[in-house]
């Protein structure tokens, strides 16, 4: 594996039939990482229609990640622990989580899991080990690390912990200390740095003057490896590999995933004002479902009937989740005060009862809507 | 029943939270071999091992953030930070993570732990040893701010902090760790966290107060018995959700009230308590409310005493609001 600086590689970037399968993948399991990217990339597609159509209020989109991503979640455990970031769903789409789950959740409506409590993409999803997520950058990584050291202390030998952030979160206070925890405690857990090259508008240069971010794990006494993470499997070689090692107790990983985020920061961004239009048609043409694609035809595994079969089926599964969320109402107004604490405590109850009098005298509160404006 | 001090108090409650619970765990610097730099966990890590009182790297950002993955895994952390000045590299755990776990998630993820920390002035710390910031926690919704002034509600309220399924900023008054000995019960009981405790009973006077101020408060209140004012004392115990029930009460039978915290004046506790009753018994007010506070500053090294409330100004502020007609 190559750590470091260089970079592992197991499809060649253009089309060819190269390299070999990575043990342990049959090809229902290539057939089935295929559909997960698909299915990510339109489930981008259509969030990112739904918020310019204004029905949703926010969207994150994936594009380009497919594969850093999706080889990762291919090599979890059933047992592992996910701290994702806001940018990952392609891990629940990987992972049968149903549509109609991911998109009450960008409807913030009655039968959203976080009961309309975040922003699009900020799921938690507890029937997967998927932790809630949080918008400032890089929170996750030290609670991975906590984590990963509490199924040391309750001796759970087959579990994992995986941390997702960007080239962007290497510089928050959090990754710091939990890789140098982590590190210390030797806990079973992987941080997954997805350098998609840009945090919002900052580039990759402006964030770390380190040669590489998988450099940065030396300095944590733990491996750093560096993936072309546009190649689905290579990611899934490294992350397998990663993990084989955390459950045997060889400690932690560092996973630098070098890719492009082939889209804007998030439904409120416009990548034309800072990135050079020349780098995003050089990483087009590296696109991760385009390569595996190619990959997978050269090795007879894939057809274009197929895809036009599969992306059919998929479209009509994402219909059918969006209708159902989007006709579901708002959560009950009086729900804003559940789940502060355990139980209502007075302060609430009476607030509680002053809205309900307040409604009752005035009627209903109005939505004066507003859109995220960044 | 044995005779202890606030800080034997407490290092007998986690020990008796660690025997009865295997998920609970301690973490902080020096909290290990050493016991704690106040001796809080004395003898935890030879009876529990280095898997459950665990010496960490020196990151508060770290310890908080790490604590919060185990509560999520389903441990019961107890991470202490050394003194509470050092605690702000964790604010943004503990506010929008640790806090937020519960409502963020629609309830399906929650942070069952205990911050502990050593707060207030009284051993010559200067600024970095001895600030009281409740104020800044209890401004945050999820969280549970308590602060024990007694070794005996001290053991019973960090009991019922470890077992409460919120997440509690557990604040210890240093200057009281070893002020005094009291009858402490053994074993396990615990302590309400949503109670005020009455200190004295009196007709004239309310006096709301928390933490390091109690005693003087209680000795202020002794002297102003002498000169014909009965007060009224409570001891909030809890910062947030707190307990203005007892406070109001109080108001509506004394027609006045001071408050006396050792933190700044501008947006510290007392405020809150001062707006409360303001808003819910201004009827039964007979005269102005009074603050007595630490000062707008930052808090001092030489001139700590000068800070810090002592019974002279509490005593004035009594004397002032009880004589006012």
């Amino acid at each position: 594996m190559a750590t470091g600086t260089e970079m592992h590689v197991v499809m060649e970037a253009k089309g060819k039939a190269k390299g070999r399968t990575p043990k342990g993948l049959g090809d229902d399991d290539l057939k089935a990482l295929f559909r997960a990217m698909l299915f990510t990339r339109l489930f981008d597609q259509r969030g990112m229609n739904l918020q310019r159509q204004g029905r949703i209020g926010f969207f994150v989109p994936s594009m380009g990640q497919e594969a850093s991503q999706i080889g990762t979640g291919y090599a979890m455990g059933n047992k592992d622990v996910l701290y994702p970031s806001y940018r990952t769903h392609s891990l629940a789409l990987l992972k049968g989580v149903p549509l109609k789950v991911l998109y009450d959740q960008l409807w913030g409506n009655a039968t959203d899991l976080v009961k309309g409590r975040q922003m699009p993409n900020h799921f938690a999803i507890p029937s997967i080990n998927w932790v809630s997520i949080s918008s400032p950058i890089g929170t996750q990584i030290s609670q991975a690390a906590g984590a990963a050291r509490a199924a040391q202390i309750r001796g759970d030998k087959d579990v994992a912990v995986w941390a997702w952030f960007g080239d962007g979160g290497t510089s928050s206070n959090d990754f710091h200390a939990g890789l140098n925890f982590a590190g210390v405690w030797k806990a079973p857990c992987i941080f997954m740095c997805e350098n998609n090259h840009w945090a919002i508008s900052v580039p990759e240069e402006m964030q770390t003057a380190s040669v590489s971010f998988a450099d940065k794990a030396v300095a944590y006494g733990m491996r750093g490896v560096r993936v072309d993470g546009n190649d689905v499997l290579a990611v899934y070689e490294a992350a397998r590999e990663a993990r084989d090692r955390a459950i045997k107790g060889e400690g932690p990983t560092l996973i630098e995933t070098v890719t492009f985020r082939m889209g804007p920061h998030s439904s409120s961004d416009d990548p034309k004002r800072y990135q050079p239009p020349e780098l995003f048609e050089a990483w087009q043409k590296r696109d991760p479902i385009d390569r595996y694609r190619e990959w997978l035809e050269a090795k007879d595994l894939w057809s274009k009937d197929e895809e036009e079969a599969l992306a059919a089926e998929l479209q009509k599964e994402i219909a059918t989740a969006v209708e159902a969320a989007e006709s579901t109402p708002a959560p009950d107004v009086e729900t804003v005060f559940d789940d502060v604490y355990a139980e209502l405590p007075k302060m609430l109850i009476e607030q509680r009862e002053a809205l309900r009098a307040q409604i009752k005298a005035s009627g209903a509160i109005e939505d004066g809507g507003g859109a995220f404006p960044l | 029943m044995p005779q202890m001090t606030m800080l034997q108090a407490i290092n007998d409650a986690m020990h008796v939270a660690m025997e009865r619970d295997p998920d609970v765990v301690m973490l902080g610097e020096d909290i290990g071999k050493k016991g704690g730099v106040f001796g809080a966990t004395d003898g935890l890590y030879d009876k529990f091992g280095a898997l459950r009182v665990m010496d960490t790297p020196l990151s508060e950002c770290g310890i908080i953030g790490t604590a919060v993955g185990m509560a999520l895994y389903g441990l019961k952390p107890v991470p202490e930070i050394q003194f509470l000045d050092f605690i702000y590299p964790a604010f943004d755990q503990i506010v929008s993570e640790m806090a937020k776990m519960r409502y963020r998630s629609g309830g399906q993820f929650t942070c069952p732990m205990v911050v502990r920390s050593p707060s207030g002035g009284g051993i010559r710390g200067g600024h970095y040893h001895s600030q009281s910031s409740e104020a800044y926690f209890a401004h945050t919704p999820g969280l549970r701010v308590v602060m024990p002034s007694t070794p005996a509600d001290a053991k019973g309220m960090l009991l019922a902090s470890i077992f409460n399924e919120d997440p509690v900023i557990f604040l210890e008054p240093k200057a009281l760790y070893r002020h005094g000995k009291q009858e402490v019960q053994e074993g396990w009981y615990t302590t309400s966290l949503d109670e005020a405790r009455r200190v004295r009973e009196g007709d004239d006077v309310t006096v709301v107060t928390w933490g390091a101020m109690v005693p003087i408060v209680e000795d202020a209140a002794g002297t102003a018995a002498e000169n014909g004012v009965a007060c009224d004392v409570i001891d909030l115990r809890s910062i947030l959700p707190w307990d203005y029930d007892t406070v109001l009460d109080s108001v509506r039978k004394t027609g006045r009230l001071v408050v006396v915290q050792e933190a700044p004046r501008t947006c510290g506790f007392a405020s809150e308590v001062a707006a409360t009753v303001a808003e819910k018994a201004i009827d039964s007010l007979e005269a102005p409310i009074a603050r007595v506070t630490g000062f707008d500053t930052p808090f001092p090294y030489a001139l700590e005493h000068v800070y810090k409330p002592d019974k002279k100004r509490v005593l004035g502020a009594i004397e002032f609001t009880a004589r006012w007609a």
